[in-house]
């Protein structure tokens, strides 16, 4: 079914998200998001700290589930799928966490054959070769007796890129790949992403706020801002948006903080008695 | 009211806690005498690996603590029996209190303090440093990859580690014996020996694996509720050994409940 596909030149929907709400008990974190992913395509999932684009990265594959709305991946709607078909469906996922998320009480080789050997009847053999193909793939080629504990932040960042490569999946997910990385190691991974587009032709989403590192491998973008999405297009379409909240986060413009001053003093005034009422009056 | 509300919540939040616990030990059971037979292996190795963190490298400070225990046990009980001219039957009192009660309770007071925190500290780093959600994202069931070898470990080696504190805690007893109480080492360990009935042993056993459960149980829920951030795990590790002691003595009385009733008719 899924695995007939077509010809690369047709573009088909990859992941498709319709009206998807998701809360934490009483607070809901996303208003409704809707939008398509392509088969190929590198998206990229901007927004701030806060605006819920990590939830929603956490909700594609299956860590979070949605409180209302689809997420079809694959065919499934895995709001509604069972946890056989969730499995299934995890095993043509890949997923790098922003903190790599490597089980530290194994070596890296161990790390990155582990879901093969979870999921496979492959011979020690084979696996040992499969192994470093993938590590050779990410640029750690020789390192699969060292501790997670002993590579630096970018080579822990690539090892959990060739264990989440291992299952050969269809579509990769990233957290932050860049975050806590110096800018030269950050760019490196953008590279080993672009090969990854390149190479096998992935499908591919990135949560991140590096503007730069977005614009480099992004197809297409979406904005995700306070729980919804607030734009969406290609790398060009957005780059000449009006969209005002879109203007601001990439001009990187401060939220305006007047406001907030206002109600502090107010606060302050509400507290206690005339002196810091006469201290706001004077700031007004 | 309020008071009752309170009192309320807090039963109704114990019976909740309860019965994560169960479920976790429930999953935890069927991974172990199940799922092998459905084609779902356990993980041998790192079965066997946590048995010797759990079981072996526990031996030289259970061997001391339950030593001494055994040694205390004699003297406190002597203090009574040779008001009555009954000091040799201190060997009877140590050998039936340390494999009915002592033997099991310090065992598992001991493996608490060296595994239940382990595996609490454990799972927690791994819930904060998102290596849980890994798992999850390869499909694989941080339940069935984490928790079954541990509850393998712990069931199997428990019982074993008892044993090893009774026979701890007659040697200990019998150096009383042969310095106070005019017994032979032999004859110590003989009066021990005719002192004790099987059933004193197996009851003390069954207690121990339902102590693996419990500890097992409890400390892999409290690794696994960790919050965000590293000060939760030193959280989770506090609450696993205070729930894992409380709940451990709760499940001896009710065990020691049990067999006192059953042994009566």
């Amino acid at each position: 079914m899924i695995e007939e596909l077509e010809d690369d030149g047709s573009p088909e929907v990859m992941i498709s998200l319709r009206d998807l709400r998701v809360s934490y008990g009483e607070r809901e974190i996303l208003h409704g998001v809707s939008f398509d992913v392509m088969r190929g395509e590198t998206m990229v999932i901007l927004g701030g700290s806060g605006s819920g684009k990590s939830t929603l990265l956490r909700t594609l594959v299956g860590l979070e589930k949605p409180s209302s709305g689809e997420v079809i991946l694959r065919g499934k709607n895995i709001a509604t799928a069972s946890d056989e078909d969730m499995d299934e469906i995890r095993k043509k996922l890949g997923m790098s966490f922003q903190g790599s998320a490597l089980f530290g009480s194994m070596t890296v080789g161990e790390n990155v054959a582990l879901p093969l050997r979870e999921h496979t009847k492959l011979e020690d053999s084979t696996i040992e070769i499969m192994l470093r193909l993938k590590l050779e793939q990410v640029g750690l080629a020789g390192f699969e007796d060292y501790k997670p504990s002993e590579l630096s932040g970018g080579m822990k960042k690539r090892a959990a890129v060739a264990r989440a490569l291992a299952m050969d999946p269809e579509i990769l997910f990233f957290d932050e790949p860049s975050a806590g990385l110096d800018p030269i190691i950050a760019a490196g991974i953008d590279q080993l992403i672009l090969e990854l587009k390149r190479a096998f032709k992935m499908t591919i989403i990135v949560v991140t706020h590096e503007l730069a590192s977005a614009f480099l491998i992004a197809d297409r973008m979406v904005l995700i801002d306070k729980g919804n999405v607030e734009a969406i297009g290609t790398v060009d379409e957005m780059r000449n948006s009006t969209q005002p909240r879109l203007r601001q986060f990439l001009d990187r413009v401060p939220e305006p903080e007047v406001a907030r001053e206002m109600d502090y003093l107010q606060m302050l005034t509400k507290q206690s008695g005339h002196s810091r009422g006469a201290t706001a009056k004077r700031s007004e | 009211m309020a008071f009752v509300a309170q009192i309320g919540s807090g039963v109704i939040g114990g019976l909740e806690y309860l019965g994560s616990l169960a479920d976790l030990g429930g999953k935890a059971a069927y991974y172990t005498f199940v799922a092998p037979f459905q084609g779902k292996p356990i993980r041998m190795q790192r079965a066997i690996s946590q048995a010797l963190d759990v079981g072996v490298r526990a031996l030289p400070i259970l061997s001391l603590i339950t030593f001494f225990i055994g040694l205390i046990l004699a003297l406190q009980s002597a203090y009574e029996l040779r008001k009555f001219g009954a000091i040799s039957f201190v060997a009877s009192a140590v050998a039936i209190s340390m494999t009915r009660e002592l033997g099991p309770l310090i065992t598992a007071i001991v493996v608490i303090g060296r595994s239940g925190s382990a595996f609490a500290a454990e799972i927690g780093t791994m819930k904060v440093t998102e290596e849980i959600d890994a798992l999850e994202t390869m499909a694989v069931n941080p339940i069935h990859f984490l928790v079954t070898p541990k509850f393998l470990a712990m069931i199997v080696m428990l019982p074993c580690l008892t044993i090893w504190a009774n026979f701890m805690g007659v040697l200990g007893g019998s150096l009383f014996g042969v310095a106070q109480a005019d017994f032979t080492f032999l004859r110590y360990i003989q009066a021990s020996v005719d002192a004790l009935f099987l059933r004193d042993i197996i009851s003390g056993l069954v207690k121990s694996v339902m102590f693996g459960v419990t500890i097992t149980a409890v400390g892999c829920h409290e690794g696994l509720a960790t919050g965000a951030g590293p000060e939760q795990v030193g959280r989770s590790t506090t609450r696993a050994v205070v729930m894992s002691i409380f709940l451990v003595v709760v499940v001896d009385l009710i065990f020691t409940a049990l067999f006192f009733f059953v042994s009566e008719r």
